[in-house]
C-alpha cells in the first residue's frame, strides 16, 4: 500500500519512461462529444425506419379485455399496430431467474402484455409509423378496455395471507429469501453493554440517465440477420437474449452500442420494449427505432432501493462492536428482472452490512417481494448504498449511546490495515483494504478537529451543521461468480485485440464499452504505454459484436480492471512480436531492444534505431527482404478473468459537511470528501470524476430523488420537474484523495472506482444531518431526507 | 391535422427555408429536418436543458419553442458553435478537466456556460453553479464543469491565455 503516487526504481512494462499509466491525459472522444457530433441511437436513421411509440397501461394490475385498433391502422402515416398476442409467435416470454440465487422465483413475461398488466406503464400494443408524432397520434385512438385488479403496492402487506398473490402459480408474492447466521450473535449481543436498533427507510429511486434509452433494429430479410443499434453497457448479453428469444443464432445478431447518453446500470438490463422492437424489426421486416421520452423512462427503465431494513448494533463501552443484525425488506415489482434478476440488490445487502468491520457476530435476513409497481434491479452500486446506511448509521447510533466520537469508534472497528487477506462473516474474501490508511488521510483532508471546533462555535449561534463519515467497501472486478454460474449467459471475462497497422499506428479492439466513464481512454493508455507508441496513434474499436473479441462489457466496475488487464497483456504479446520482427530486420537480439516514441530503440541507451512506421511497411509490403522463416505476427489477442478471487474488493471513507435550516428543514451540502481505494490509478483524473459523479448520484439519493406511488399503485412524479434531481446549484464541491492498493491478481493491479462514490455518500449525508441535529435530540434513518422529513422529526409539522 | 407552414430562418449563419407543421417543436425540427443532432432532447418538458440553443442571441430551451416561432429568427447550434471557434476555449477547459462524461448534457451544458460568460467577466463558483442550475448532468456532478467555466472566465479575462 501507497499513500502517494509511488516512483519505482525498476521499471516493469507499466512504468515504462513516458508511460501513461497513472497519468492524467484527455479522453480521445470528447471532441466529437463537445461539438455536438456524436452519434447517439436516438440520433440514427435507417431507410424505411418505422418509429415505434408503445401505448401503456394506466393502471398497476388489470386485465385486458379487448384491444380495438381498427381505427388507429387507418391513420395516413401508420405501418403496423401490434399487440402482444400478435407479437407472441416472433418472440418467446423470459423468466428472470437464476440458479445460484437459490428459490428465487419469478413469472413468465412477455415483450407487450397479452391478457394481464402487472404495473402501471407496461406496454399493452406497439404502434408503428413513418414518424413518432404520427405514432403517438395512432396510440390516442387505440382502445384498450381493462378489468382492473387490485394493486399490491405495500411490501409491508406483501406476504400477507390477505394479499392478493400476483402470480396465482408462484403461490405467494415471495421472490427471494435468503438467511444468514454467522458467529455466536444472541450471545454477542446479550454480554453488549448497549444494543441500538433501527428501521432505515430508502426511496425507492431510478437512473435518470439523460439520453433515455433508445434502440433501433434492423432486420434484413435477406440477410436473414438482425443488427441492434443500442444504448447497452453488455453488447455480447444483448446479442445472446436477442437471438435466443427470436429462434436465431447468436451468428445472426450483431449488436452496435455508439454513443451512450449515461447508463449508470440502467442500460445492463433486456426491457421488455426492447425485445419488442427487435421482434417488430423482424416481423414488420424494416428497421425500427424505440426511444422512450421522458415519462416512459420513469414508467419502465429500472428503479432501485425500494427498502426497509430494521437493523441493531451491539457494542461495548470500549466502543467495540459486539454484533450487526439486519432484516431486509424489498419491493421489486412484479417480474424479476432479465436476465441478471431482482434479487441481487438484496442479496448484496445481505453479503456488505458490517464489511468495513472486526466482528464475526453478523445475522441477517433478507426477502424480496413481488408488488405492482415497476420493476426494481441493478443500478450503479448495487445494494451498496442500503447495506452502507444501514452499517454506518448503526456505528453512529452506538457511538452517540456510548459517548463516544464517530471516528474513534470506527478506529475501534475497521479491520486493520496488516490484516488481510481475510474474510468477512458473510463470506467475503478481502485480499489487501486500507481502511484506517483512508480515515487518516480523510481527516487530514478535511481537518477533522477544526472543523468539530468550528462547528461547536456555530453551534452556539444556533447555526447546525453536522459531520458524517461513512466507511464502505465496494464490489468491483466480478469473476463468474457474480452470473456465469447462475446460469446467465453474461461473460465475465473480456478480451483485447492490439493491431500494428501498415503505418506504425494500433488499432485496438476491447469487448468492454465506453458510456463516458473512459473506457476507450485507459485502454489507449495502457496499450500506448506498453508499445512504446502516443496515445494519439492508438485507435479503439468497441461496442460491436461483429468487430471485437467476446466480453462482458462495461458494468460492476469491471472495465479497467479486467478490460484492461486483457489490453495490458495483448500488447505485450504484441510487443514481443514486433520486437522479434525487429531484431531480425536490425540484426539485433529482442532483448537489446525496446519499444519508445513511436521507434525500436536500443534497450540500453534510448537511441532510435528504426520508424515502427518503417518496420510496418517491411512487414507487410516487403516480407520478401525478412530473413527465411520470419512471419511477422503483428497481431495479438488476450483474454482476462479473475480466478483466485471472486471479487476484487475495494473500500473507502466518505465526509459530509453540511448545514441544517431548522427553520425549514433544507439541508445545505457545504462540502463533501472521499478517500478511496481502486488499487493502480490508469488516469487519476478519470478515478476522480468517476468518484464525483457517483457521490453526486448518492447526494441525490440522500435528499431529493423519489418514485412517489400512491395507493393504487400509480407513479406521481413521473417527469423531471416533480422527480428532483441534483443541479448544479444544489452540489458541493468534491475532494477526492486515495490510498493505492493493488491486487497482486493482475499484472495491472486495477481495482473498479465506478460506484465508490454512491456506495458512502447518503450515509455520510444522514450521518451529517443527523450530527447536526443533535442537539434536538432528532435521530432520522430515512431517505431522502426531505424537508418535511427533518421538519416531522423535530417535532416542527 | 393543420397544413404545414413555410418558414424562413438563419441557422448557424445559413439561410434555411421549411415547411413545418405548427406543431413542431424547435428541437425536433433541428434534429429531424435539419439533421443538426448535437442539440439533444432530454426531458421534452424544459427541465434538462440538453436541448439548449440561442435564437437571436439568448439561450432557450428548443423543446419548449415552436419552429414557426423561429421565422425570421437567427438559431445557433453547437454546430455552428463550434465551427465559428466562438466556444473552442471553453471546449479546451472542458477536454482538459474532463468535464464531460457522456457528453449528453454537454451541448446544452456550453450553450449555457458561454451564455454567462458573455454577460459577465469573472463569475465566482456559486454565480456558475446558479447560472447552469437549470442543466442536468447525469454523469460529472457538477464539479470538473464548474472548474472549466472558472479556468475559461480567468483566462478571458486576461489571465493566462
Amino acid at each position: 500500500m501507497t499513500i502517494a503516487s509511488a516512483n519505482p526504481e525498476i521499471l516493469s512494462e507499466l512504468d515504462r519512461p513516458n508511460s501513461y499509466i497513472g497519468k492524467t491525459v484527455p479522453r480521445p472522444n470528447l471532441e466529437r462529444l463537445m461539438q455536438g457530433r456524436g452519434l447517439y441511437v436516438s440520433d440514427m436513421e435507417l431507410p424505411r425506419m418505422g418509429h415505434l411509440v408503445f401505448l401503456r397501461s394506466p393502471h398497476a394490475h388489470a386485465r385486458i379485455a379487448d384491444i380495438d385498433t381498427v381505427a388507429a391502422k387507418q391513420l395516413p402515416g401508420v405501418i403496423a399496430v401490434v399487440t402482444g398476442k400478435e407479437l407472441a409467435p416472433v418472440i418467446t416470454p423470459w423468466v428472470g431467474v437464476l440458479s445460484h440465487l437459490k428459490g428465487l422465483k419469478s413469472a413468465a413475461q412477455h415483450a407487450i402484455a397479452i391478457d394481464r398488466v402487472c404495473w402501471q406503464g407496461e406496454a399493452v400494443a406497439a404502434i408503428v409509423a413513418t414518424s413518432r408524432a404520427v405514432a403517438e397520434d395512432a396510440a390516442e385512438i387505440v382502445r384498450v378496455e381493462y378489468e382492473e385488479l387490485e394493486a399490491v403496492t405495500d411490501m409491508r402487506t406483501a406476504l400477507d395471507p390477505a394479499t392478493p398473490v400476483i402470480h396465482p402459480s408462484l403461490g405467494d408474492n415471495l421472490a427471494f429469501e435468503r438467511n444468514l447466521d454467522a458467529g455466536e450473535v444472541d450471545t454477542a449481543f446479550a454480554g453488549s453493554d448497549e444494543v441500538v436498533e433501527a428501521d432505515f427507510i430508502f426511496g425507492r429511486h431510478t437512473g435518470v440517465t439523460l439520453e433515455p434509452r433508445s434502440v433501433l433494429a434492423d432486420w434484413n430479410a435477406a440477410e436473414a440477420r438482425l443488427t441492434i443499434y443500442q444504448g447497452t453497457q453488455a453488447p455480447h448479453m444483448v446479442q445472446n437474449i436477442a437471438a435466443l428469444h427470436l429462434g436465431l443464432g447468436e451468428s445472426q445478431v450483431r449488436v452496435v452500442c455508439k454513443d451512450v447518453g449515461g447508463s449508470f446500470g440502467i442500460k445492463v438490463h433486456i426491457y421488455a420494449d426492447e425485445m419488442a422492437t427487435y421482434a417488430l424489426s423482424k416481423l414488420l421486416r424494416r428497421p425500427i427505432k424505440f426511444v422512450a421520452d421522458r415519462v416512459e423512462s420513469f414508467n419502465t427503465d429500472i428503479h432501485a432501493r425500494d427498502h426497509r431494513c430494521w437493523g441493531r448494533i451491539g457494542v461495548g463501552r470500549d466502543g467495540i462492536i459486539t454484533a450487526f443484525e439486519i432484516d431486509d425488506l424489498t419491493g421489486i415489482g412484479p417480474y424479476s428482472m432479465y436476465p441478471r434478476t431482482s434479487a441481487i440488490e438484496a442479496n448484496q445487502v445481505v453479503n456488505l452490512v458490517g464489511g468495513p468491520y472486526v466482528t464475526r457476530n453478523y445475522r441477517a435476513r433478507a426477502r424480496v417481494v413481488f408488488q405492482n409497481k415497476n420493476v426494481m434491479c441493478q443500478y450503479r452500486a448495487v445494494g451498496h448504498p442500503i447495506a452502507c446506511s444501514v452499517t454506518e448509521g448503526l456505528v453512529d447510533l452506538a457511538a452517540a449511546k456510548i459517548g463516544m466520537d464517530p471516528v474513534e469508534i470506527r478506529r475501534r472497528n475497521l479491520i486493520a490495515d496488516n490484516a488481510y487477506p481475510c474474510a468477512s462473516p458473510s463470506g467475503l474474501r478481502f485480499e489487501l483494504l486500507s481502511h484506517h490508511a483512508a480515515m487518516n488521510k480523510l481527516m487530514t483532508m478535511m481537518d477533522y478537529d477544526a472543523l468539530r471546533a468550528e462547528q461547536a462555535e456555530l453551534r452556539a449561534r444556533k447555526v447546525h451543521r453536522g459531520i458524517g463519515i461513512a466507511s464502505f467497501i465496494e464490489v468491483t472486478n466480478p469473476s463468474a461468480a457474480f452470473y456465469g454460474v447462475g446460469g446467465a449467459r453474461i461473460s465475465s471475462q473480456d478480451g483485447v485485440a492490439v493491431r500494428l497497422d501498415a503505418q506504425g499506428s494500433v488499432i485496438c479492439q476491447t469487448s468492454i464499452t465506453e458510456q463516458g466513464q473512459g473506457s476507450e481512454s485507459l485502454t489507449a493508455q495502457i496499450v500506448g504505454s506498453v508499445l512504446g507508441v502516443s496515445m494519439e496513434r492508438v485507435r479503439i474499436i468497441l461496442g460491436d459484436t461483429d468487430n471485437t473479441p467476446y466480453g462482458g462489457g462495461t458494468w460492476a466496475s469491471r472495465g479497467a480492471g479486467i478490460g484492461g488487464e486483457a489490453a495490458l497483456q495483448a500488447a505485450k504479446i504484441l510487443r514481443r512480436n514486433i520486437l522479434d520482427v525487429a531484431a531480425a530486420i536490425l540484426q539485433s537480439s529482442p532483448n537489446e531492444l525496446d519499444l519508445a516514441g513511436n521507434a525500436i530503440v536500443n534497450a540500453s541507451d534510448g537511441s532510435p534505431r528504426m520508424e515502427l512506421r518503417e518496420l510496418a511497411r517491411i512487414a507487410y509490403f516487403r516480407p520478401d527482404t525478412l530473413p527465411p522463416g520470419i512471419q511477422p505476427e503483428l497481431m495479438a489477442t488476450r483474454h482476462f478473468v479473475p480466478r483466485e478471487y471472486p471479487f476484487a474488493f475495494t473500500n473507502g471513507v466518505q465526509a459530509s459537511w453540511l448545514e441544517v435550516d431548522t427553520d425549514t428543514g433544507f439541508v445545505k451540502l457545504l462540502r463533501h470528501w472521499v478517500v478511496e481505494d481502486c488499487g493502480t490509478m490508469i488516469n487519476p483524473q478519470l478515478v476522480d470524476e468517476q468518484i464525483r459523479g457517483g457521490v453526486v448520484q448518492g447526494l441525490g439519493a440522500a435528499l431529493l430523488e423519489k418514485c412517489i406511488y400512491d395507493e393504487r399503485g400509480q407513479l406521481t412524479n413521473a417527469n423531471m420537474a416533480d422527480y428532483l434531481v441534483p443541479m448544479s446549484g444544489e452540489m458541493p464541491d468534491i475532494d477526492v484523495g486515495h490510498v493505492v492498493s493493488p491486487t497482486s491478481e493482475t499484472e495491472l493491479g486495477a481495482k473498479g472506482a465506478g460506484e465508490a462514490g454512491t456506495a458512502g455518500a447518503a450515509a455520510a449525508v444522514a450521518n451529517a444531518v443527523n450530527d447536526a441535529l443533535r442537539p434536538f435530540g432528532a435521530v432520522i434513518t430515512e431517505i431522502p431526507l426531505t424537508p418535511r422529513v427533518i421538519l416531522t422529526a423535530l417535532g416542527r409539522i | 391535422m393543420t397544413a404545414s407552414v413555410l418558414i424562413s430562418l438563419e441557422v448557424n449563419g445559413e439561410r434555411v427555408d421549411a415547411h413545418v407543421l405548427p406543431r413542431l417543436n424547435l428541437a425536433d425540427f433541428l434534429r429531424e429536418q435539419l439533421q443538426l443532432t448535437g442539440t439533444h432532447v432530454g426531458c421534452e418538458h424544459g427541465v434538462c436543458g440538453a436541448c439548449t440553443v440561442r435564437v437571436n442571441g439568448e439561450i432557450v430551451r428548443s423543446c419548449l419553442m415552436l419552429a414557426v416561432q423561429t421565422h425570421g429568427a437567427s438559431v445557433q447550434t453547437i454546430e455552428g458553435l463550434s465551427d465559428s471557434g466562438e466556444v473552442a476555449d471553453l471546449q479546451a477547459a472542458f477536454r482538459d478537466r474532463n468535464a464531460l462524461q457522456c457528453g449528453f448534457c454537454t451541448p446544452g451544458m456550453l450553450m449555457a456556460a458561454q451564455d454567462l460568460l458573455k454577460q459577465e467577466a469573472e463569475p465566482d463558483r456559486e454565480r456558475i453553479r446558479e447560472h447552469l442550475s437549470g442543466n442536468y448532468c447525469r454523469c460529472t456532478g457538477y464539479h470538473a464543469i464548474i472548474d472549466a467555466i472558472e479556468i475559461t472566465a480567468r483566462a478571458r479575462a486576461g489571465g493566462q491565455a
